[in-house]
């Protein structure tokens, strides 16, 4: 009677949305990439260093599980984030761009793989550390600082990035200035991230204004929603999020921390951490590192320099 | 539907008064949809910008491979349930205490558990002895055992409703329990609970929601991606909208599937409980 | 053996927050829900028939919506729309709204099972649809309603565990403090079981009893 009518309409009213959308989709595909290069006002169109990596050949690295996996499989599985511009992004299109996924691709291409035989999965903070020790990824790139405490679980190659811990917040806000002007203020960061570790510690604000989740956009949702007061993590994924909004956020410019980025690998495969670690020393070499460096987080404003290889 | 409990056939002034109420209640109706559009238009999202990216292929792919991840945890889970709810439900009737005890003890220890739990469980417990479970067979094995734990209740109770001649009947033919339980109490249990199974699956389509938690890439992740980009001015109102109207769409098909059978079922037995074929 | 307990003492302070507040989360969403869903079973049953197409649009757009996605509406969308709502109410709204659509629906099963005559007898008596309901046929129905009423709340109070995905340190939270601290998940996970057991078990247990006790009424 009434409920199964109803739902039943409700169904197809649904239905007949989705399938409007569906078909307004292929109908406008032409129009959708034409838009796409026009996106430039919008500002999510992926740009890339222009970096050109061939495979190279004649690698072997003996007594790698993970390379004799890659090798076998003929692919690379990588973890990867893609809601950080510049760093890890995923853009409407479907293109990934930054720092991070340079980085992912110059290992590939340096180990034998195609870069665009990369299959990227994509992993929030959380999960890094499972995800590597499980072995559903070869290796992992994104903003992922090496401490002691994950070097139980996952090996680290490294680093390739030296990042620090800042602040971001909306433009308009005055009352925040370091992080010492934290206190009494709502902090987000993602669950199980260093950054929400360090605010806990130091305390830096009450325990009970912290807010959580999965991933930095979310918390930016919410700090531009004036739920949250402050965003914190590295100022490299900062940097990338006020370039996105420049009229609406910035970020501090005081960062109170040293975040190696490293590549995380699987923990006890010592020798692939050695090849990772060879590759990032022969791009700073011959200049690779700091081409990538330039064409995709150096767009944010500063420059870097890439830290020694960290060996152990 | 004349006869309620609560109101008889309304007279000339009941339903003048009736109507009026009617009339004031669509008022509000439409002041809240009023009010909605205004919000709407107020915080602009009606802007072009924040439905822009639904024009994207890739995007459209994104939306479509969280429907289809989302339909296969839920329909992998969903066969899954149903046999683990038959199975459980055979051993909590059955006579050796030996099957009965464990399958009880385990059916009422899921159902006490929430679910979230028990997909941290699969997802996380394993790791711990080194072995790794996807976030996908973590979340199917979470949807598993909590929904095939309230499937064996559902399907116990259907059999313990069917009439106490039908098992008595199947075993002065000489049938044995296993037998009987097999070929004549579950087909009729299953038959009178379909309803009720199928609401159930509906509940466990839903559940697959919870799969963000542990990054499943089901359709609610996706949404959550989609209203998360900064270039699109945080599409979140349309994306969930979007979102929202698939889920409804795909659960409000399957409810009106068991309402139809609950309908189909009722008809044909009330005249009398004749077994058919 | 006393690792395991040391799990337990050593991060209590997060344990009895995270509980607490998933109390917390229950009780509000319980009474929350409980008046919703009065409410809208009665529109559902009333004689006019645009409350009643409202209560049955409110009740099937919300069953079928995952529960995470009203969460996330409230928590993500609203704002943009420019309703501000704290990470703890939106927990309460949104338990409310979804479980309001079940116990309404629960709530008018039961009124159908109030023998016709019972409502017929009252109007005889000159009481109006309000009086018949509150005063005679949902009385009666709370008999049969209140067992699978409390299964509802049972699964509401199952559901604040979703809360944890939106920025709210309740029972489900606690894992993921605990991860951060170095502790071994497992025995991390089994405290966390043990500690909704403390909850569930009773609710029931009491739901038996009473089904048991209130089985023969009619």
């Amino acid at each position: 009677m009434n409920s199964c009518r109803t739902a039943s309409l409700m169904g197809m009213g649904v239905l007949a949305i989705v399938m409007a959308l569906g078909a307004c989709g292929k109908k406008d595909e032409p129009r959708a990439a034409g838009s796409t290069s026009a996106a430039v006002g919008t500002g999510d169109k992926c740009a890339s260093s222009g970096v050109k990596l061939t495979p190279a050949t004649d690698v072997k690295i003996e007594g790698s599980k993970t390379y004799d996996k890659i090798k076998g499989a003929g692919k690379i599985v990588v973890g990867v984030k893609a809601d950080q511009p510049n760093l890890g992004y995923k853009d409407a299109d479907g293109k990934r761009c930054g720092f991070d996924i340079e980085v992912a691709q110059l290992v590939a291409a340096r180990i034998g793989i195609d870069p665009s035989k990369i299959e990227y999965k994509e992993i929030p903070s959380t999960n890094r550390e499972t995800a590597i020790k499980g072995g559903e990824i070869d290796y992992y790139v994104g903003t992922y600082s090496i401490t002691d405490k994950r070097k139980n679980d996952v090996g680290f190659a490294g680093p390739y990035f030296i990042a620090g811990q800042d602040l971001l917040v909306r433009k308009d806000e005055s009352a925040i200035t370091g992080k010492d002007t934290l206190q009494g203020k709502k902090v987000c960061s993602a669950t199980g991230s260093t950054p929400l570790q360090r605010v806990r510690e130091q305390k830096l604000t009450d325990d009970g204004n912290i807010s959580e989740f999965k991933t930095y956009s979310e918390c930016v949702s919410q700090l531009l929603d004036k739920k949250v007061d402050a965003v914190t993590t590295d100022d490299a994924i900062l940097k990338g999020f006020a370039a996105q909004s420049p009229s609406k956020l910035k970020v501090i410019g005081q960062p109170f921390s040293q975040e190696k980025y490293g590549i995380g690998v699987a923990k006890d495969d010592t020798a692939f951490r050695n090849a990772v670690n060879d590759v990032l020393e022969a791009a700073n070499k011959d200049g690779t590192w700091k081409k990538i460096y330039d064409g995709t987080l150096g767009l944010s404003g500063s420059s870097a320099t890439q830290p020694p290889a960290e060996r152990y | 539907m004349s006869a309620s409990v609560l109101y008889d056939e309304p007279g000339p002034r009941a339903r003048v008064r009736h109507r009026l109420v009617g009339v004031a209640t669509l008022g509000l109706i439409g002041a809240f949809v009023a009010f909605t559009i205004y919000r709407f238009t107020e915080t602009g999202q009606f802007e072009p910008l924040k439905w822009k990216q639904f024009e994207y292929e890739a995007i459209q792919l994104q939306l479509l491979h969280g429907l289809l991840a989302t339909l296969e945890a839920a329909g992998t889970a969903a066969v899954l349930a149903l046999i683990f709810g038959g199975v459980f439900a055979s051993a909590r009737i059955s006579d050796a205490w030996i099957f009965r005890a464990p399958a009880t003890f385990l059916v009422e220890l899921f159902r006490a558990i929430p679910l979230l739990i028990l997909i941290f469980f699969g997802y996380y417990v394993p790791l711990q002895y080194g072995w790794h479970i996807s976030n996908f067979w973590a979340l199917v094995a979470g949807l598993t055992v909590y929904n095939g734990s309230v499937l064996a209740e559902i399907i116990r109770a259907g059999i313990a409703a069917i009439p106490r001649g039908q098992a008595e009947a199947a075993y002065a033919l000489g049938m044995q329990k296993g037998q009987v339980v097999r070929l004549i109490l579950l087909p009729q249990a299953i038959r009178a609970m379909l309803p009720s199974i199928i609401g159930q699956l509906v509940v466990l389509l839903k559940d697959t929601a919870l799969g963000f938690i542990i990054t499943y890439p089901e359709l609610l992740y996706v949404g959550k991606q989609m209203g998360s980009r900064l270039a699109f001015d945080l599409p979140y109102v349309p994306t969930y909208l979007v979102v929202a109207a698939i889920y409804i769409g795909m659960c409000a098909i399957m409810s009106a599937f068991a309402n139809w059978l609950a309908k189909r079922g009722d008809g044909k037995r009330s005249p009398a409980p004749t077994p058919r074929r | 053996m006393l690792e395991f307990f040391r799990t337990l003492t050593n991060n209590w302070d997060i344990f009895s927050r995270g509980f607490l507040t998933t109390l917390k989360l229950f009780v509000i969403g319980a009474v929350g829900s409980l008046t919703v869903g009065t409410i809208l079973a009665t529109m559902r049953v009333s004689p006019v028939p645009v409350l009643r197409g409202l209560g049955a649009a409110y009740v099937n757009i919300i069953r079928n919506t995952p529960l995470t996605l009203v969460f996330a509406f409230l928590v993500f969308a609203a704002p943009k729309l420019g309703i501000e709502i704290a990470f703890e109410p939106a927990a309460y709204t949104a338990l409310t709204i979804y479980t309001a659509a079940f116990i309404c629906e629960t709530l008018r099963s039961g009124i159908n099972t109030v023998p016709v005559g019972q409502g017929e007898a009252a109007r005889a008596l000159g009481m109006t649809f309000g009086q018949v309901l509150y005063l005679i046929v949902l009385p009666q129905a709370f008999r049969t309603v209140v067992p699978p009423l409390i299964s509802m709340l049972n699964a509401m109070l199952k559901n604040t565990t979703v809360a944890a995905g939106f920025s709210v340190v309740e029972a489900g939270a606690i894992q993921a403090y605990l991860s951060e601290r170095g502790e071994n998940q497992v025995v991390t996970l089994f405290w966390i079981t043990f500690g909704f057991l403390c909850f569930v078990v009773p609710l029931i247990l009491l739901q038996r009893y009473l089904e048991r006790r209130w089985a023969v009424v009619r």
